[in-house]
């Protein structure tokens, strides 16, 4: 039977936020890209809540356009609201959150894939994966057509075998009753690929206009909005902003919930999946907090030209008629109408341990994966792991050299290490506390970080990385001049130092010294400091925050510098653990699984002690030396 | 991990031998040695003297002369692992060699990890190639006795003591971490000042510990071994040999957490803190079950029970009560009173017994080597020396509890100063991981499971 028989250099497997982000990098780096859908209609598509960024995730935004990703300037272009979290707190954790209008966020990212040359978007199912030999060589749709290509990146989202559920309801649908994927899990196990199966959930859509929004409390946006994009100009994004509303449950919300929990599918069994303990649904954080006799509730818009607002910190998967009485105990919702039903959803994923550091298969040359079919959750976790895996399929192709961000360049090194070392049993969200280098990995500096990486790949223009550059260089400079730069005991100087409830100085001091007072910010300061060169403020940023924290940044480093030699000691690929011997057991099995590709990753494998590494490293020298005297 | 610092360890048996050795190997090994190092002569600075010589002189602690010692400079690659290399050849004994470590530890050094000499001396290149095996042998060995005897030697009190600061530790991080998390959930309105006293308080125990670690109450070192027998079997007899004339008693410790006494005795090369029982016997009598309960609770932790039978009687009842206190334990009987005609003997025995049987007569002092040989080989496999690494672990235990409260200082200076509270974990994170290291755990997922398990959080 005569069939379609297209070629290209990748093919990427769904256009959700991982997909849009892979297939721009390999398309920008001038590879013929073809990007299938199951809808173009739901290409960046936010099935879930109407934002992007928040704690940690605000700097993966932050490092994906630092490397070249189009996230950050869409959700510029396209925020409704937005606030810096967590400015009380020290500048590691500082944060952005915007809310997005959804369906603009959706039309400017699919402009953005239509004008990029070298990119076809194909609206079909993907039901196999093609390969010879070990090595990945195209697809087939449903259809019968086949597509060739060199390498394949994976970015299915919640769509394999995808199913829906409410109380008895059971739907066997993607998200937002959008068609699922149902053939291709059998085409990865068939290639020897492990799967597994997790669950997430969505609280419901309500009409606003049947919110009384007089029993809520106002949320308001920041007065100066920082833009994502290290491009976008802080100018364009001062708009006018839409509020968000908070409410509560009560005491009565609990109670629904409690006499209905038999109609849950959480709790009768009918879901398998394993949800995320980080976004529990509002069944569980009633049984598991039931001392709290209270829950927040963010009321959100879900764009500027809907009147759907979505309810953060409702998730359910409780049965329609529940979800109607328990959203209406809510004050403020007493008489709202639900436009959508909250519900959860079930999805086939892998276990990436199968993966390496660069997000290609260890067992299929090739084949590359990214986004919650990876196991992680969240637009921005997948965003950063498409654009990782986009990059990574290029280099294959080009014949270049692969890119892995380690743990201390970057929470996107820190999300991908986690998600192939360590074991992983529920949808992986970044958060800050699992980055051990914070002070170092903060959202402002994400250009330093990771530019240059991003200008080394070729995603990143020569002159926004002679921008950095020259960034780079005056931030040396100042921080220079406060160093050398001495203040005399005198009375302006203590005048000053009295006016912000400082200790005055005994004797004289540089103004870096005064400025590491935690209560002296780099602007009390101008009025001592005559010479003072007019700078932009990403720069000011940049030297307070490194000499203010130059204890605890030093430490870091250090601690870095110990980390990155174990980083750098290479694993080979084909490394035979039986023939190691004295290693454990249980070390040798986990190692087997892993395959790690340095001995740093081998350490933080759960099961391999700091014996085993001893071990290993001593085996490693054995063989090394074995090698260089044949 | 680290492969370049300067590490330092007891390099002899720490039995009492004449003399005793303090290793230290690494690129500072001399600076650090020249800071407590006097010399017996004329003034000399030991970082500007040549490799492979050797100084008479003195081991100061300040202006508190600990010992007479002479010490041996080796350059790095000339040197057992290729390293800058200094040894303290000091008068041996216990107590003088450790304070030598322990100096040489305050002034830069870290005890050696287990096993790592061996490592460093083969990955530079010291050990030949061929010989990798049994480095990893070793390293592996060294390792897992280490890890074992590391919480086995911490009292259960003290135990149980990390195991509470760490998890009010943890819970504080957690506290912190969800807050950064979701901060329009959690607030940390007031928080810092809760913190300081919390802290305050952690301090103050850590400290505790430490001295009390000073006082040798907590890091033990030593096989606990429990005496267990019926009354007049002869334990006290036994007891009496076995730290009679050649055996001196090394010390006498009063247990922490119990009223039993512990009396240290060294039997060559080891040494077995005793831990005697009352006499069990079947009884109504409420002041004796007491001492049979308490006999039970010491077996709970023991690594060795010595069960002394008395030969010239009968067996009865009681034996049994106490075969079935024994089950699951490392068990050596002890068929005592051979100097009287024998009613009970091992062929009688091993009806009811299979493990080891050594027959003695505590009174005459006889089958008590054919004991000590039987101990070694239960204790002593050849490659590993129990008490050297039962003493450094308690020296790296020691170490790791001071880094700990160093850390809960640094998070009371900042919260003193007023830094921001995410700046708090980073320290109280560091006290989590010292701590862990005395229990051999590390931090792995327990924080994200606090978090989660704890606080509520989420979209």
């Amino acid at each position: 039977m005569p069939f379609v028989e297209e070629y290209a250099d990748i093919i990427v497997v769904g256009a959700g936020h991982a997909g849009c982000e892979a297939a721009l990098a390999c398309a920008r780096l001038g590879l013929e890209t073809v990007v299938f859908t199951v809808s173009v209609d739901s290409i960046a598509l936010m099935p879930c809540n109407p934002n992007i960024g928040g704690s940690s995730k605000g700097h993966l935004v932050r490092e994906l356009d630092a490397l070249g990703g189009e996230m950050g300037k869409i959700i510029d272009r396209t925020f409704i609201q937005s606030k810096m979290l967590n400015v009380s707190k020290g500048p590691a954790v500082h944060s952005l959150r915007a809310q997005a209008d959804k369906a603009e966020y959706s039309r400017a990212m699919r402009m953005v894939l239509e004008k990029t040359d070298h990119l076809q978007i194909v609206q079909a199912e993907v039901t196999d994966i093609l390969t010879r030999s070990g090595q990945v060589t195209g697809v087939r749709l449903y259809s019968g057509a086949v597509y060739h290509a060199k390498a394949v990146i994976l970015c299915t989202g919640t769509y394999l075998k995808a199913r829906c559920i409410y109380g008895d309801v059971s739907v066997h649908t993607g998200p937002n009753g959008l068609q699922a994927a149902n053939y291709l899990t059998d085409s990865l196990k068939n290639l020897g690929i492990e799967m597994c199966r997790f669950k997430t959930g969505t609280p419901a859509r309500i009409d606003g206009r049947t919110i009384d929004y007089s029993k809520m409390e106002e949320q308001f946006g920041d007065k100066r909005v920082v833009p994502f994009s290290f491009e976008t100009d802080p100018e364009t994004v001062q708009i006018e902003q839409i509020s968000c509303w908070l409410t509560y449950t009560n005491e009565e919300t609990h109670d629904i919930i409690r006499s209905n929990l038999d109609r849950s599918p959480l709790y009768s069994g009918k879901i398998e999946g394993t949800g995320p303990r980080y976004c529990p649904s509002i069944e569980d954080k009633v049984v598991r907090f039931s001392d709290k006799n209270r829950h927040q509730v963010f009321i959100e818009p879900e764009g500027r030209y809907t009147s759907e607002m979505y309810v953060g910190g409702m998730s359910s998967s409780l049965p329609e008629d529940v979800q109607h009485e328990m959203y209406h105990s809510v004050p403020g919702l007493e008489h709202a109408k639900i436009v959508r039903n909250a519900y959860a959803i079930e999805y086939d994923c892998i276990n990436p341990q199968q993966l390496y550091p660069t997000l290609e298969f260890k067992k299929i040359k090739g084949l590359f994966s990214g986004g919650q079919f990876n196991g992680s959750s969240g637009y921005e976790e997948a965003a950063c792991q498409g654009l990782v895996a986009g990059i990574n399929a290029s280099m294959e192709i080009l014949g270049k050299e692969q890119i892995v961000i380690d743990r201390s360049q970057g929470y996107i090194g820190v999300l991908i290490d986690d998600l192939v070392t360590k074991e992983n049993h529920e949808p992986y969200r970044m958060m800050t506390s699992r980055s051990e280098y914070r002070l170092l990995l903060r959202q402002d500096n994400a250009d330093q970080r990771l530019t240059p990486l991003g200008y080394q790949v070729g995603l990143i223009s020569e002159e926004r990385y002679q921008r950095l550059m020259h960034k780079k260089k005056q931030i040396k400079k100042e921080k220079e001049r406060l160093e050398k730069t001495m203040m005399g005991a005198n009375a302006s100087v203590q005048h000053l130092l009295e006016k912000y409830g400082s200790m005055k100085l005994k004797t004289a001091a540089s103004l870096a010294e005064i400025l590491r007072r935690p209560e002296i910010k780099y602007e009390y300061l101008s009025e001592i400091d005559k010479d003072r060169p007019d700078l932009p403020l990403d720069v000011t940023e940049q030297v307070e925050i490194d000499i203010k924290y130059d204890g605890y940044i030093k430490r870091q480093l250090k601690q870095v510098e110990q980390f990155q030699k174990l980083e750098q000691r290479r694993i080979p690929e084909d490394l035979d653990y039986d023939d190691v011997g004295s290693l454990r057991l249980e070390a040798v099995q986990k190692l087997k699984l892993c395959k790690p590709i340095s001995i740093g990753q081998a350490s933080r494998i759960a099961g391999v002690s700091p014996a085993d590494i001893s071990v290993l490293l001593v085996y490693l020298e054995q063989k090394r030396g074995q090698e260089n005297t044949v | 991990m680290n492969q370049c610092d300067t590490i330092a360890a007891i390099a002899t048996a720490m039995a009492g031998s004449g003399i005793g050795i303090v290793r230290v190997s690494g690129n500072k090994s001399f600076e650090i040695v020249e800071k407590i190092f006097r010399p017996g002569k004329k003034e000399k600075r030991i970082t500007e003297q040549h490799a492979y010589t050797m100084h008479y002189g003195w081991i100061m602690d300040g202006e508190e002369m600990i010992d007479e010692v002479i010490i041996l400079l080796m350059r790095g690659p000339r040197s057992y692992t290729s390293e800058d290399t200094v040894e303290i050849d000091c008068h041996g004994g216990v107590y003088v060699t450790r304070r030598i470590l322990e100096l040489v530890i305050k002034k830069g050094a870290r005890a050696a990890e287990p096993g790592e000499f061996t490592k460093r001396a083969f990955l530079n290149g010291r050990i030949d190639l061929s010989q990798a095996e049994a480095v990893m042998d070793v390293i592996q060995a060294k390792n897992e006795y280490a890890l074992k005897s590391s919480v086995n030697q911490l009292c259960g009190s003290v135990l149980r003591l990390i195991q509470k600061i760490r998890e009010q530790i943890i819970y504080e991080i957690a506290f912190i971490e969800s807050a950064l998390d979701d901060p329009e959930h959690i607030s940390l309105d007031g928080y810092p000042e809760k913190l300081h006293e919390k802290v305050e308080n952690l301090i103050k125990k850590t400290e505790e510990l430490l001295i009390n670690a000073d006082q040798g109450k907590i890091l033990k070192e030593g096989i606990k071994t429990v005496i267990i027998g019926k009354p007049n079997a002869g334990k006290s007899s036994l007891l009496n040999a076995l730290t009679g004339n050649e055996r001196a008693i090394v010390t006498e410790i009063a247990g922490t957490t119990r009223d039993t006494l512990e009396e240290q005795i060294r039997i060559r090369d080891l040494i077995l803190n005793i831990v005697d029982t009352a006499g069990i016997r079947k009884t109504e009598d409420p002041v004796e079950k007491i001492g049979v309960d308490k006999a039970k609770e010491s077996l709970k932790d023991a690594d060795l029970v010595l069960y002394i039978v008395d030969s010239s009687t009968e067996l009865d009842e009681n034996d049994k009560e106490i075969l079935s206190l024994l089950e699951g334990q490392r068990v050596i009987m002890l068929l005592n009173k051979t100097d009287l005609p024998s009613v009970t003997d091992a062929q009688v025995m091993r009806k009811i017994f299979s493990g080891p049987l050594v027959s003695i007569s505590a009174k005459e002092e006889s089958g008590l080597d054919t004991f000590a040989d039987l101990l070694e080989e239960m204790f002593l496999n050849g490659k590993i020396s129990y008490n050297d690494e039962v003493y450094l672990t308690n020296v790296r235990q020691r170490t790791a509890m001071e880094e700990a409260k160093e850390s809960l200082k640094k998070v009371r200076e900042s919260i003193e100063s007023g830094m921001p509270e995410d700046f708090f974990s980073i320290d109280l994170t560091d006290a989590y991981e010292s701590l862990g290291k005395i229990l051999g755990e590390s931090m792995g997922e327990d924080l994200i499971n606090e978090i989660f398990s704890k606080f509520c959080t989420g979209k």
